[in-house]
């Protein structure tokens, strides 16, 4: 936890100092008539961000935080596993939205979710990669009039776009 | 009177049969969400609310304002049946509930709960609609400074009354800003924070997207770390006998109730307390007027119904600011403020004007949800404990799904989708070492309110930031500000000096 606090720290002064870099692309002075320039808030705020941090590393430093005193791991092995699952899985499922739709990506990914990490039965499994996609077309694309992505397999609802819209 | 006539109007609105289908739905869904161990009404209206498009605002805002308040019902319903709180702000019902479930008196703690609800959402909503108007009147003569000064407020009360590291909270406060800062700039339409040049940022960083990050993925990630273990699930039949008997009983906590209620409706105006702490310390107050207080924590119902009453009040409570001054109350209100904007309306007392229907219409739907909560709760509760033993590796990537697709309506755009996860993986990295999350999302909803208002007051006083003191009502908000930027400092300051007392 103690490491992880420091570093934790650390990227957020790289970020800090990253968002003041780049609101200098913006006056972030006082321009004559018109104020503080477009890069003047977030580039102060970015300071001030900036300066958190070290406080943060300071406070590290004489372990005045909780976690700069704690000797308890930040991630159990079984935590890291489960983050690694879940939040892998999640990144996939985005990716592969972008490949094969949200059609094609959500029923995968709740089979993977349903059936191999929470070892529930195929039969629940398939019934929640069949229901939750209908239910999303319904809601979203037929009642709320908004198209979600559909990547290569678009050409196979233009029946239903057909029935429907 | 005028309020009253108001009133009238708003009832109407609410009596629609649209709206008071949305109003039970909502409710039923609040109830659900709540009862969820890991899920509150801030997610559940963060992921609901791209939901609302199909709607008009003010059927939208009446549906998740019933949400919200169905949360703040059944966030018990875990609390006592499971000894989990369903949210934060039903943490202090657990440490009565639980007890008195375990002695065979869940149906008891539950009707309590139910009861003191009702009682603390009746009282605040009377006085939300006693207070709302002439609120909404003294914020009309507001200029860019006083806005600015109660954005300040805002942040201040994070810092004051948070409890979280003071540091940590301000980096919070700042990044939120920041990324609210995130598009073309207000004044001059230039570019600005383009990262990478990806034409995605060019839209900024919608609100959603950090909330839905943060309360969706990140909050779910957390759920999975900390549920590992298993939960037992106490019993609970509830008849109509018994319900009369218990009410009977309850008539002893009446004025823990009322005490409860009005702490709770106070507390939650003040943006960074909420209903999480006004729970607290209505349980504590409660203990501490207690003929008994040996009996708290072992099973008395005086502690479920005080921090019940205030956390449902404290509801109430935060969106009379959301509503009037357009600052909320509580990170549910900052979604429900962003959400006003989406709906095209200007947060802040001009509402009240420009939009009568819809405020009047969401205060007269608190009181019709109020009542629906009561009576859902307490018909279903046997509902509820079903959903409770539904495993969490079924919910979870259901309410996966909806945090990606309901990223991703707003702005139609999978750049969003993206940046959501990150934020939901790093807010949950963040979590992990005490970063609070709250204040990053009220910064990034308020943040487009703030920065023109610090602008056009500083245009108008060429540069002279003195124009936030010298106003009476700007300095005053600026003062209290300040106060309560100072408070953690004077505590101190306060222990220190008690510190060599104790020793000498």
């Amino acid at each position: 936890m103690r490491i992880a606090e420091l570093v934790m720290a650390l990227a957020m002064a790289a970020l800090s100092l990253y968002l003041m870099w780049k609101s200098m692309e913006l006056p972030i002075g006082w321009l004559p008539g018109r104020g503080p320039g477009g890069g003047a808030f977030p580039f102060w705020l970015s300071l001030g961000m900036f300066l958190c941090c070290v406080s943060i590393i300071l406070r590290w430093i004489v372990r005045a935080s909780p976690p700069s005193r704690s000797t308890e791991p930040y991630m159990t092995a079984q935590t890291v596993k489960w983050f690694l699952l879940v939040a892998g899985s999640l990144t996939a499922m985005i990716g592969l939205i972008h490949v094969i739709g949200v059609y094609g990506a959500v029923p995968l990914f709740l089979i993977y979710y349903v059936r191999f990490l929470g070892r529930h039965s195929w039969k629940m499994a398939g019934a929640l990669a069949i229901f939750t996609p209908v239910a999303t077309f319904f809601f979203f694309e037929i009642a709320l009039k908004k198209t979600l992505p559909k990547g290569f397999t678009e050409p196979l609802f233009y029946p239903l776009y057909d029935i429907f819209l | 009177m005028e309020v009253f006539a108001f009133l009238f109007d708003g009832f109407a609105i609410a009596f629609a049969p649209l709206n008071l289908m949305l109003i039970v739905a909502g409710v039923v869904v609040g109830l659900f969400i709540g009862a969820m161990p890991g899920l509150g009404s801030v997610n559940g209206v963060a992921i609901l609310l791209p939901m609302t498009f199909l709607v008009p605002p003010t059927s939208a805002v009446i549906f998740l304002a019933a949400i919200y308040y169905g949360a703040m019902y059944g966030g018990a319903i875990s609390s006592i049946m499971l000894g989990i709180p369903g949210a934060s702000t039903a943490v202090a019902t657990t440490f009565d509930g639980r007890p008195l479930a375990l002695k065979g008196q869940a149906d008891k703690a539950l009707v309590a709960a139910a009861t003191a609800s009702f009682v603390g959402g009746t009282i605040s909503v009377v006085l939300f609609t006693l207070f709302a108007l002439p609120l909404a009147e003294v914020a009309l003569a507001f200029g860019p400074p006083e806005t600015f000064a109660l954005m300040v407020l805002a942040f201040a009360t994070f810092i004051g009354l948070g409890g979280d590291d003071i540091s940590k909270t301000l980096f919070s406060i700042f990044i939120g800003l920041v990324f609210s800062a995130v598009g073309l700039d207000i004044i001059s339409g230039e570019p600005r924070l383009i990262f990478g040049g990806l034409t995605g940022f060019y839209h900024g960083i919608n609100f959603l997207v950090l909330a839905i990050g943060i309360y969706g993925i990140g909050e779910m990630l957390w759920t999975i770390e900390v549920s590992q273990g298993e939960a037992m699930m106490s019993k609970a039949t509830v008849s109509f006998r018994r319900i009369i008997n218990i009410l009977k009983e309850l008539r002893s906590s009446a004025r823990t109730m009322v005490m409860g209620s009005f702490l709770g409706y106070f507390v939650g105006i003040l943006p960074a307390a909420g209903a999480t702490p006004g729970s607290l310390m209505a349980y504590g107050i409660a203990k501490t007027i207690a003929k008994n207080p040996e009996t708290f924590g072992k099973g008395n119902v005086d502690g479920v119904v005080a921090p019940e009453a205030a956390n449902n009040a404290a509801s109430t409570g935060s969106m009379l600011p959301m509503l009037t001054l357009g600052i909320p109350g509580s990170p549910t209100t900052a979604i429900l403020l962003g959400g006003m904007v989406i709906w095209g309306l200007e947060p802040g007392p001009l509402v009240f004007v420009d939009h009568p229907d819809f405020v009047w219409g969401l205060i007269a739907s608190l009181y019709v949800a109020n009542l629906f909560a009561l009576l859902i709760n307490i018909g279903f509760i046997p509902a509820f404990i079903w959903v409770l033993k539904m495993p969490f590796t079924i919910l979870a990537p259901i309410i996966f799904v909806l945090c990606i697709i309901g990223g991703y309506v707003p702005t139609m755009s999978m750049h969003d989708v993206w940046l959501m996860l990150i934020f939901g993986v790093v807010g949950y990295l963040m979590r992990k070492l005490d970063y609070p999350m709250a204040p990053a999302v009220l910064a990034i909803v308020l943040g487009p309110l703030a920065e023109p208002a610090l602008r056009q007051s500083l245009i108008g006083s060429q540069g002279e930031v003195m124009i936030f003191f010298e106003r009476p009502i700007s300095g005053t908000i600026m003062a209290i500000a300040i106060i309560l930027f100072a408070l953690p400092l004077i505590k101190i300051v306060r222990n220190r000096l008690k510190k060599p007392k104790l020793n000498a």
